[in-house]
């Protein structure tokens, strides 16, 4: 974009098309792998266990996917992940609109301490150990509650929330609407969180996706199976290999077995990666903003 | 005080809509701090956190010359500083390079591809590297083997873990961690450029005189960020790349604080808070250090 209209040198010609050309091929470079797995989801066992898939399906079939499909514990995570990222996420907006209102408003008693509270926190952590004490104490050992309460808040997110709420809704307006005898809660409700939309929806992504992808707290937390999200599901099969062969139909002899396994994997990868790829494109933008709001130093 | 008594009254109900929050913070992160101090008792579950009895010292004194202290010490500094050094310049070189195509439609697509496998899980990520990378069957293996070379069981190599580890993490966030260079780039004011080209300043010279100097402030706010965490290693994506064959180069703090309290089969609450309390605390140390090194000679810092 820079000089279009201005002659440039030949120096300078010679640095753009390299340019090109090292963007080029860096963007294949990421793209590969995942055209890559794409491609050998949709192939044949046979195709896979001889290694003759390299850029596109080979023997095209679903046998994969219908794998997939018949995995039981697949669908329980599914849903499983679905409850924890909705819950979860409804419950986080709300409560980082109500840490990042009051800390927005100039002048309230007691804000800077708050802040300090806030910050520090993100700064040092009890730990693992003392968290999971909370946790057991809490009750929450084993349920549900375990993966969504203790992830109630993320504080970068209420700072982030409080910068947009400081630099993009005007003081004016409060005044205004003081005046008329508006009370603070309803000032929020019928002002605040109206005017931003594009905040909470970055919040709502950001909190969505962390909630999708987390595993860990699931590990630690939780012992029924029936309970774990996807990504728990998907580290047995994945990068433990623990494959229940007898959940699948018509599994023959072993060499079809071990094509079985491997070719559920790559048809597991791209299931579970396709709703958060599939959306991304529509909310790439929000997130862009979401990191130039965080950026900003409030 | 009267005065400022009235005012915190007449803002009750902010207080009140801040009370969740304020709950929440204090429970689960001040909480947790408090319970940190069994890394100084001897906890047993009978007497509680506070009525353990008080040991001093005695778990780090145990961490600091046990015989995992330098090897885990050893890879969570390597590791982490390995990955800040490949991983802080790549974003920045992304963006200078996206910021000179002047193609709309291949800045964008470039843009689109590059930040996908942000959003890919971590789990998935991994898989999706065993899988790649897999000594039989994984593509990568395959083409050397065409290319007339030995297959390499990448996943099981100690030395290769360190190396998987932080190009994998460039692959997956080089994307995304370029957003906010182009965007201190579109910052910078064009009659500079303008003015550069009139002298007859080439790209590379712009890039240098005019970019760097622009991005300066942002990069050294990341830097920092960087260095704070210098002690705090992608726990997730070291756990689910660890096997026995790698555990020599692979373990680090995190992932020993997790086996010791939780995996083992005798754990030890008390030690393992403490070996993530004296992580804790120097990181915190480094972040307010680095900051301050960065105030005095940039005038750039966090807060």
């Amino acid at each position: 974009m820079l000089g279009n209209n201005i002659p440039q040198s030949l120096s300078d010609k010679t640095f753009l098309t390299v340019n090109y050309a090292i963007l080029t091929l860096f963007a294949l470079s990421v793209l590969y792998p995942l055209i890559y797995v794409i491609s050998a989801s949709f192939s044949s066992t046979e195709a896979i266990m001889q290694g003759r898939v390299w850029l596109l399906p080979v023997n095209p079939t679903l046998d994969g996917y219908k794998a997939v499909f018949e995995y039981r514990y697949i669908w329980i995570g599914f849903s499983n992940s679905l409850f924890y990222a909705v819950l979860g996420t409804a419950l986080n907006v709300v409560m980082t609109i109500l840490a990042a209102y009051p800390l927005s408003r100039p002048n309230l008693d007691g804000k800077r301490f708050f802040m300090l509270l806030l910050v520090f926190a993100t700064m040092f952590s009890g730990g693992l150990i003392p968290s999971y004490m909370l946790v057991k104490d809490l009750s929450m050992l084993g349920t549900r509650w375990a993966l969504i309460i203790p992830a109630a808040l993320s504080i970068w997110n209420a700072i982030m929330m409080r910068t947009y709420f400081k630099t993009s809704i005007p003081g004016e307006l409060l005044e205004a609407a003081q005046i008329d005898g508006c009370s603070d809660s309803k000032y929020l409700t019928r002002i605040v969180i109206p005017l931003s939309g594009p905040i909470i929806a970055v919040v709502a992504l950001f909190c969505a996706v962390g909630f999708w992808n987390q595993y860990f707290a699931a590990v630690i937390y939780l012992n029924d199976k029936d309970m774990f999200p996807l990504q728990l599901i998907l580290r047995d099969i994945l990068i433990q290999n623990e494959v229940d062969l007898s959940m699948l139909s018509n599994v023959g002899e072993v060499d079809k077995r071990n094509g079985l396994r491997e070719l559920l994997k790559y048809s597991l990868i791209v299931v579970a990666s396709a709703p958060v790829l599939i959306v991304y494109p529509f909310v790439q933008k929000h997130f862009v903003k979401g990191i130039m709001i965080g950026s900003l130093k409030g | 005080m009267e005065v400022a008594f009235k005012r915190i009254r007449r803002n009750w109900q902010l207080y009140l809509l801040f009370l969740p929050p304020l709950a929440y913070v204090l429970v689960f992160n001040y909480y947790p701090m408090y319970g940190a101090q069994i890394a100084f008792k001897d906890f047993n579950a009978v007497q509680g956190i506070w009525g353990s009895d008080w040991v001093g010292l005695k778990h780090f004194e145990q961490f600091v010359q046990s015989y995992e202290f330098w090897r885990v010490m050893r890879n969570t500094l390597l590791l982490s500083l390995y990955s800040l050094l490949v991983g802080f310049p790549f974003p920045i070189i992304l963006a200078l390079g996206l910021n000179y195509a002047s193609n709309r439609f291949f800045k964008r697509t470039v843009q689109m591809v590059t930040y996908a496998p942000h959003f890919i899980s971590v789990v998935v990520i991994v898989g999706l590297m065993s899988q790649l990378l897999n000594p039989r069957l994984g593509v990568v293996n395959r083409i050397l083997e065409v290319l007339g070379y030995e297959a390499i069981n990448f996943m099981g190599k100690p030395e290769l873990f360190k190396t998987l580890y932080v190009l994998s993490d460039v692959w997956q966030n080089v994307g995304f961690a370029c957003i906010i260079y182009l965007a201190a780039l579109s910052g910078i004011d064009p009659a500079q450029h303008e003015a550069a080209i009139m002298d007859g300043g080439s790209i590379p010279r712009r890039m240098w005189h005019i970019d760097l100097p622009g991005i300066m402030p942002v990069a050294v706010i990341i830097f920092i960020l960087g260095m704070g965490g210098i002690l705090s290693t992608g726990f997730e994506k070291v756990l689910l790349m660890q096997n026995p064959l790698n555990y020599q180069t692979s373990e680090v703090i995190d992932t020993y604080v997790y086996k010791v309290g939780l995996v083992s089969v005798m754990p030890n609450y008390s030690y393992s808070t403490a070996i993530g309390l004296f992580k804790s605390l120097i990181g915190l140390v480094l972040l307010i250090g680095v900051n301050r090194f960065a105030k005095k000679i940039n005038q750039e810092s966090l807060w």
